[in-house]
C-alpha cells in the first residue's frame, strides 16, 4: 500500500516509538556515541528480541518475521526520529538485504537466522577510499584458494564495520573491470589478517570503519562473478531504507523546532507568533511530508515490485537529503544561540542529516541516477 | 598645511616604517610605537594614537604594512568594538585607560549583552545594576558570551530602571571581569569548540567613573556597538594568521593568537572558506563535474557581489556619503555566503565529508566548516533580525506592532526558558 499504512501497521509503529522513548533518549543516544563500539550490545540484544526488529524483511522459511520494506521502513522511520545507537542500518538494511539478494538457498538458511534472532551483527562493505558507490569502483581483488577465497584490499564508510560480526564484502576476480568478475563474500569479523579501523565521523551517531583485508579468508556467497545485479539491488532498496530513516529524523526535528519556538519569548511576545517563524513551521511541514511521501512510496514499490524501482529509489533518497537538511538548517535557527550549543540536542541531528545527505550519494548523484532510468530510453 | 594624499601616504608611512621596523622587537614595545607614531590606527584622533586620517587611507597604510611583513596593531576581536564604542561614547578617563592597552593587545574584551531570556530582543536585558553608595552592584547572568574566559573588561548592558519603558532602563558599564563576584563558565558548542560562555554576577562591582552611558541612555551607546559588530560581519574582515617568519615579534605574535585569540580560530570557518573552493575543486576533481560546477559559480556570483557591495558601502563611508541601503545589507549576505559555501564544499568532499578530525580533509576544516556556518546566521543578530531592519529601517515598511515597548518595563511578560 503506496498511500497508507493498515492499521496493524500504525499499532507497530506506536509500539516501536514508544520502546524506543524509553530505551534511546538523547541522554543514552550521547552516552552511546561517545563510545568506540556506538552501542550497547547486551541492550540492543535485549531490545532487538523483544520487538523482533532484525527478523522483520527476512523470510518466515530463515527464521524471520516475513515483513516487507513497508515495515522495515517504519521501524527505521522510528529509530531516525530516536537517533537510536545500534547497528540495525548496518545488520538489516546492509547486512541482510545483501544476503537475501545474493546468496544461495543453503546459503540463507546458514546465515539469516541467527541474525533474525539477533545473536549476529552484520554489515555489508562495498565503498572503498574512493567513497564510491557504483560497482565499478571496487578495486578489492578475491583469489580462489581451494574451497575458499583470500581477500586482499581495502574498504571504507563500512557502517559498523569495527563491530560487526558478519561483513558482507564486495570483491572481484583479479584484473577484472567494471560490473564484470564481482562476487559477494562473506567474512567473520574477527578473521585472522582483517584489520578493523574506528573512522572520526562529523555524525557521531553512526559509526564507520576502514578495514584493510590481507589475505582474509572468505567464503563465496552466491555465485561467482554474479554480484553486479544483486549489488545494484541493495543498493536501491539500502536509500529506500535510508530515506525512511532521515524522514523520521526531519519530523522529529520540525516538531522539537515547533515546540520551542512555541515556548520562546522575545519582544513581550512568542516568537512563534512572528509571521518569519510561521512560514518556516509550514515550510518545514511542506518538505518534510513531501519527503516522506516519497520514501513509503518508494518502500511499497520494493514490496510490489514495481518496475520503476530504480528511479523511485533514487527519488527518495534524493528528497529525503534535500528535506532533512533543509529542515535541521531551520530547526537549529529557530533556537537562535541555544541550537548552536553542545547541550541542546538539536545538532544531533544537525550531523544526522549531513551525514545521511551524503552517505550513499547526496542528491545530486540521486537526481541524475533518476534521470537515467527515466530519460533515457526518450532519448533514443 | 597641504590635503594628505594617497601618494603623501604612502611616502610618509613607508619612511616611518624604514626608520623604525624592527623584528627584533617585542610585540608590545613595538605596538607601543604604533601608538606613539598614529601609524597603528591612522583614522583615530591625533589625540587619541591616530593620525586623523580619513578612513580610506587605512588600506594604504595596510599595504605597506605588508610589503614588508611588519606587524600591526591588535586589530581583531570584541576589542575593536569596545574600541570603537569607547571613541564614540566614552570618557577622557576611559580613552586614557583603555585604548591604548586594547592597540598593543595587552587586553581583552567580551561583549556582555545577550541573556537567557534575551537575545534578539537584547534591550529586554535584566541584568540588575544597583547603586549602592557611589558604586553600582551588578547581578543577573549573560550568555554565549564569546571570549569572557580570555577578557579582562567587559562591555556590559544592564537594567538600572525598572520603571521606565524597556529601552529607557538600560545603563552601558566597562566591566573589570577579574573580580570576585564574576563567574564565567565556558559553554561547548556543535563544533566542539567553546568559545562562548555563561557569565555570572553576584555583587559584581562597577566603579562610578565606569559607566558609559547615563542611566537610561545604554540602549543607544550599545547600538554604536551593535552597528560596528554588524559592519564587521560584512565577509571583507580577514582573520591574523600566524606569519611564520623567524624574529621575537613574530614568536610574540603567534603566542597571542594561540592563546588570546583562540576563541576566534574557527571563525574563518564559520564564514564558509569561499577561499578554499577553487583549489577543493581541483584537488578533487569536481571542478569537472557540471552540476558542481553550477553550484560553485552561484557561490561565486553571491560572494563576488557581496564583496562587492561591501566595498561599494565602505566607499561610500569614506567619501563621507550618507550611507545608502548597501551598508545594512552585509550581514545578512555573508550568512547566505556562508551557507551555500558548506553546500559547495559538501558536494567536492563526496563521502569524505562524513569524516572529521584528523582522517578528513584538510586535517578537519572541511568538517568544522559544515558544522560551524549555522553560527553565521545566528550571531550577532539573527538573519531574521537583519531582514527586520532592512525592510523597517532601510525600506520604512511599517513596523510589527510593538507589544512592549510602550509600559514599564517591569509590567512586560517575559520568558519561562533559559539555557
Ligand atoms: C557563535 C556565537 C557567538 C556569540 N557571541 C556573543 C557575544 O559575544 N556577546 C553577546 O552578547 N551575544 C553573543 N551571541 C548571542 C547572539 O547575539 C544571540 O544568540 C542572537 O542575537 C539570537 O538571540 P537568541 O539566541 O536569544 O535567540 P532568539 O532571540 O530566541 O531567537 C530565536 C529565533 O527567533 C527568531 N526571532 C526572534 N525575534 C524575532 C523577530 N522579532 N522577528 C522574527 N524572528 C525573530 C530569531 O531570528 C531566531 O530564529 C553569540 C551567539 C553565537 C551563536
Amino acid at each position: 500500500m503506496k498511500f497508507s499504512f493498515s492499521s496493524e501497521q500504525e499499532e507497530f509503529r506506536t509500539g516501536v516509538r514508544r520502546a524506543l522513548e524509553a530505551r534511546s533518549p538523547t541522554t543514552e543516544v550521547r552516552r552511546l556515541m561517545a563510545t568506540d563500539a556506538g552501542f550497547d550490545r547486551e541492550g540492543w540484544k535485549k531490545l532487538n528480541q523483544e520487538l523482533g526488529l532484525t527478523a522483520i524483511h527476512i523470510p518466515e522459511a530463515y527464521g524471520g518475521a516475513g515483513f516487507g520494506y513497508g515495515e522495515l521502513g517504519i521501524v527505521l522511520e522510528e529509530m531516525g526520529r530516536s537517533l537510536l545507537c545500534a547497528p540495525f542500518f548496518s545488520t538489516a538494511a546492509l547486512g541482510t538485504t545483501a544476503i537475501l539478494n545474493a546468496g544461495t538457498e543453503e546459503q540463507k538458511q546458514a546465515l539469516l537466522p541467527t541474525i533474525a534472532g539477533g545473536e549476529t551483527t552484520a554489515t555489508l562493505a562495498f565503498s572503498e577510499d574512493s567513497g564510491l558507490t557504483e560497482a565499478a569502483s571496487v578495486a578489492l581483488t578475491a583469489t580462489r584458494s581451494g574451497a575458499t577465497f583470500r581477500l586482499e584490499g581495502s574498504k571504507s564508510f563500512v557502517l559498523d564495520g569495527h563491530t560487526a560480526d558478519l561483513i558482507v564484502v564486495l570483491a572481484r576476480r583479479p584484473g577484472s573491470e567494471g560490473d564484470e568478475g564481482l562476487s559477494f563474500f562473506t567474512v567473520e569479523g574477527n578473521a585472522p589478517g582483517l584489520d578493523r579501523k574506528l573512522l572520526k565521523t562529523m555524525d557521531e551517531t553512526r559509526k564507520l570503519a576502514r578495514l584493510t583485508f590481507n589475505g582474509v579468508e572468505a567464503r563465496l556467497l552466491g555465485s561467482e562473478g554474479g554480484a553486479a545485479a544483486p549489488f545494484a539491488k541493495t543498493l536501491q532498496q539500502v536509500i529506500v531504507c535510508l530515506a525512511n530513516e532521515m524522514v523520521g529524523g526531519a519530523d522529529r526535528l520540525r516538531e522539537d523546532a515547533l515546540a520551542y519556538v512555541q515556548m520562546r519569548m522575545q519582544f513581550g511576545r512568542s516568537i512563534a507568533s512572528f509571521q518569519t517563524t510561521k512560514n518556516k513551521a509550514a515550510d518545514m511541514l511542506v518538505d518534510v511530508e513531501l519527503a516522506k511521501s516519497a520514501a513509503y512510496y518508494a518502500a511499497a514499490a520494493l514490496d510490489e515490485g514495481d518496475d520503476d524501482v530504480p528511479a523511485v529509489a533514487s527519488l527518495a533518497k534524493a528528497a529525503a537529503s534535500e528535506a532533512y537538511l533543509q529542515t535541521a538548517i531551520h530547526a537549529v535557527q529557530m533556537h537562535g544561540g541555544i541550537g548552536f550549543t553542545w547541550d541542546n540536542d538539536t545538532h544531533l541531528w544537525f550531523k544526522r542529516a549531513k551525514s545521511s545527505e551524503i552517505l550513499f550519494g547526496d542528491a545530486n548523484y540521486h537526481r541524475e541516477a533518476m534521470m537515467r532510468h527515466w530519460a533515457t530510453p526518450l532519448a533514443v | 598645511m597641504t590635503e594628505p594624499t594617497e601618494e603623501s601616504v604612502r611616502a610618509e608611512v613607508s619612511a616611518w616604517l624604514k626608520d623604525n621596523w624592527d623584528p627584533a622587537l617585542g610585540l608590545v614595545e613595538w605596538r607601543l610605537k604604533l601608538c606613539e607614531s598614529g601609524w597603528g590606527a591612522p583614522h583615530w584622533p591625533k589625540e587619541w594614537y591616530g593620525r586623523g586620517l580619513p578612513v580610506k587611507f587605512n588600506a594604504i597604510v595596510d599595504e605597506e604594512f605588508a610589503k614588508i611583513g611588519a606587524v600591526g596593531v591588535a586589530k581583531a576581536g570584541i576589542r575593536t568594538l569596545a574600541a570603537a564604542t569607547i571613541l564614540a561614547h566614552g570618557t577622557d578617563l576611559h580613552k586614557e585607560k583603555f585604548l591604548k592597552r586594547i592597540l598593543t593587545g595587552e587586553d581583552t574584551w567580551c561583549q556582555l549583552f545577550s541573556e537567557p531570556g534575551s537575545g534578539s530582543d537584547m534591550a529586554g536585558a535584566v541584568t540588575r545594576a544597583d547603586k549602592q553608595g557611589n558604586k553600582w552592584v551588578i547581578n543577573g547572568q549573560k550568555v554565549w558570551t564569546t571570549s569572557a574566559h580570555k577578557a579582562q573588561w567587559g562591555l556590559l548592558l544592564a537594567r538600572a530602571n525598572w520603571d521606565v519603558a524597556k529601552h529607557k532602563g538600560l545603563a552601558y558599564f566597562i566591566l573589570d571581569m577579574k573580580q570576585p563576584g564574576v563567574q564565567v563558565h565556558p559553554l561547548r558548542q556543535m563544533n566542539y569548540h567553546a568559545s562562548f560562555n555563561q557569565v555570572f554576577f553576584t555583587d559584581a562591582i562597577v566603579e562610578p567613573e565606569f559607566l558609559v552611558s547615563d542611566v537610561g541612555d545604554g540602549w543607544n551607546v550599545a547600538t554604536t556597538t551593535l552597528m560596528h559588530e554588524r559592519r564587521g560581519a560584512d565577509g571583507l574582515r580577514t582573520w591574523a594568521t600566524a606569519s611564520n617568519a623567524k624574529g621575537r615579534i613574530y614568536e610574540e605574535e603567534r603566542a597571542e593568537i594561540a592563546t588570546t585569540m583562540e576563541p576566534y580560530k574557527w571563525y574563518p570557518q564559520r564564514a564558509g572558506r569561499v577561499d578554499l573552493v577553487m583549489q577543493r575543486a581541483k584537488e578533487t576533481g569536481k571542478i569537472d563535474d557540471p552540476v558542481v560546477r553550477q553550484e560553485i559559480a552561484k557561490l561565486l556570483i553571491m560572494s563576488k557581489s557581496a564583496e562587492w557591495t561591501a566595498r561599494r558601502a565602505r566607499a561610500a563611508q569614506n567619501q563621507g556619503k550618507p550611507q545608502g541601503p548597501e551598508g545594512s545589507l552585509g550581514k545578512l549576505v555573508a550568512s547566505n555566503v556562508a551557507r551555500q559555501a558548506a553546500r559547495v564544499h559538501t558536494y567536492l568532499t563526496g563521502a569524505d565529508a562524513l569524516l572529521s578530525g584528523k582522517d578528513s580533509p584538510m586535517e578537519g576544516v572541511i568538517a568544522e566548516i559544515l558544522i560551524s556556518v549555522p553560527a553565521s546566521s545566528i550571531a550577532g543578530g539573527t538573519d531574521e533580525i537583519q531582514r527586520n531592519i532592512i525592510s523597517e529601517r532601510v525600506l520604512k515598511m511599517p513596523r510589527e506592532t510593538s507589544v512592549d515597548t510602550n509600559k514599564p518595563f517591569k509590567d512586560v511578560p517575559r520568558n519561562i526558558v533559559s539555557s
